[in-house]
């Protein structure tokens, strides 16, 4: 999934990694790949992950991990960060989701009563990138789906996801709601489905694996 | 002329922030956050804070300390996934939480320190992030009044300061530190290096001295600063 997830990015982007499952994403570019990869606390030009023991305790990308920079990297203040995000520069971010609708809702930031982490900078990225993309596993831990026709918990921003990519499928969200792009190896239609608590258009007969 | 010499002990410092102030903290997480200043907060042990933080640190860092204190009644910040205790304590009803999304923080804080009164979004409408804020209508858009952030005082992490209070920041530790040096009527930062006057050049200064009341010098950094290993 995530390895599938990694070629929605494309030359040039300017990309955002959310916290979680997205940043991994960044381990299956090739070295080479001309991408800007920003984060909210203030860096453009993210370069690879560092250990603690090579870790430079001022330099963290927004989860927390240990990153570095590369040549031609910047820093900046958190309003300056957030100024990228909202007037249109970032081409891409790519998010987790406790729950995404069919009209492309995300809800991704509170559970009342029992985990409320914040959206930190979900909101911004969520409402302004150019292109939403979720990164998440098809049903939560219960099992219960995580796609459905309406989010139940609070929003992080309405109509805002392009893409879905779980680790059974990838979906895109169009106008009438889910539509079934791929398949991930050894998974049937049926299973798809009956994982999914919202219609799943399914254009073609022969669905492309991944 | 020669500018003024602000360098000043951080007992003496800290003491000029009373019970019930509103408090801002530098930080993203370990870089940038206060450590020193936020443990004589602790060790003289105001009460009634409330803190403007982005985050709310991790278990045994910074902020934790003031929760686990019990200092802390109102916390304004965007994420506190990481602090388990925080999340504990807002589901117990033990603290009040207001979330704001991240950027927006980070703009209300630059207005007040612009002394501007408010700014305006359309980040948040649709959710409830949305509930009880003004709105208004721009070039036919809806626009939420995103009202602006000051506070009693400032506590900020700079890499290094002059003794006229000109700061430097470095890599992800400048985040929300040069705007909430701005925004707080007593700034008092704490530098990793204090310098001479004439040590900072001109075109290298971050923060203007102006903005701040008081610094601090660190003479020794705590295990707090370094190194998280998860």
């Amino acid at each position: 999934m995530v390895a599938r997830a990694a070629r929605e990015i494309e030359p040039g982007m300017v990309v955002n990694l959310g916290i979680g499952l997205p940043t991994q994403v960044v381990d299956h570019l090739p070295e080479d790949f001309p991408v800007c990869l920003h984060t909210e606390n203030g860096l453009a030009g993210i370069g690879p992950t560092r250990s603690p023991e090579a870790a430079d305790r001022n330099l963290i990308d927004a989860g927390g991990a240990y990153v570095s920079t590369v040549p031609g990297s910047a820093f900046f203040d958190s309003a300056v960060s957030f100024a990228l995000v909202r007037s249109g520069r970032l081409d891409l971010t790519m998010l987790g989701a406790f729950e995404v609708a069919q009209t492309g809702d995300l809800a991704n930031w509170k559970i009342p009563g029992k985990f409320s982490p914040g959206a930190g900078g979900g909101i911004e990225l969520a409402q302004k990138a150019r292109r939403v993309v979720v990164l998440t596993s098809h049903t939560d831990r219960a099992g219960n789906p995580k796609l459905k026709e309406a989010c139940s918990l609070p929003l992080t921003a309405r109509g805002c996801v392009a893409r879905v990519f779980t680790d059974m499928a990838v979906i895109d969200l169009g106008r009438a709601g889910f539509i079934l792009r791929e398949l991930a190896e050894g998974v049937s239609l049926s299973e798809v489905a009956e994982a999914t608590a919202a219609p799943l258009a399914c254009p073609g007969a022969d669905v492309p694996r991944f | 002329m020669k500018l003024p010499d602000k360098t000043c002990k951080i007992e003496e410092a800290i003491a000029r922030i009373p019970d019930g102030a509103t408090i801002m903290v530098g930080g993203f997480g370990v870089p940038g956050t206060p450590f020193t200043l936020i443990q004589e907060l602790v060790r003289q042990g105001q009460r009634g804070l409330t803190i403007i933080k982005n985050d709310a640190n991790e278990r045994g860092l910074g902020i934790d300390h003031l929760l686990a204190s019990g200092q802390v009644a109102r916390l304004v910040t965007t994420h506190i996934g990481l602090n388990p205790r925080a999340i504990a304590m807002l589901n117990a009803g033990e603290l009040i939480v207001e979330f704001n999304a991240q950027g927006i923080l980070a703009e209300r804080v630059r207005a007040g320190g612009a002394g501007l009164k408010a700014i305006l979004t359309d980040i948040g409408l649709g959710t409830e992030l949305a509930q009880g804020k003004p709105q208004v209508e721009i070039d036919g858009q809806v626009a939420l009044v995103e009202t602006a952030l000051r506070a009693d005082a400032a506590l900020i992490h700079a890499d290094r300061s002059d003794v006229f209070g000109n700061l430097g920041y470095v890599a992800t530790a400048r985040n929300f530190n040069p705007l909430m040096a701005m925004a707080a009527d007593l700034v008092i930062a704490e530098a990793e290096t204090v310098l001479p006057l004439g040590g900072l050049p001109p075109d290298a200064v971050q923060t203007p001295g102006p903005f701040v009341d008081c610094v601090v010098g660190l003479p020794v950094l705590s295990e707090e600063y370094a190194v998280v290993r998860r």
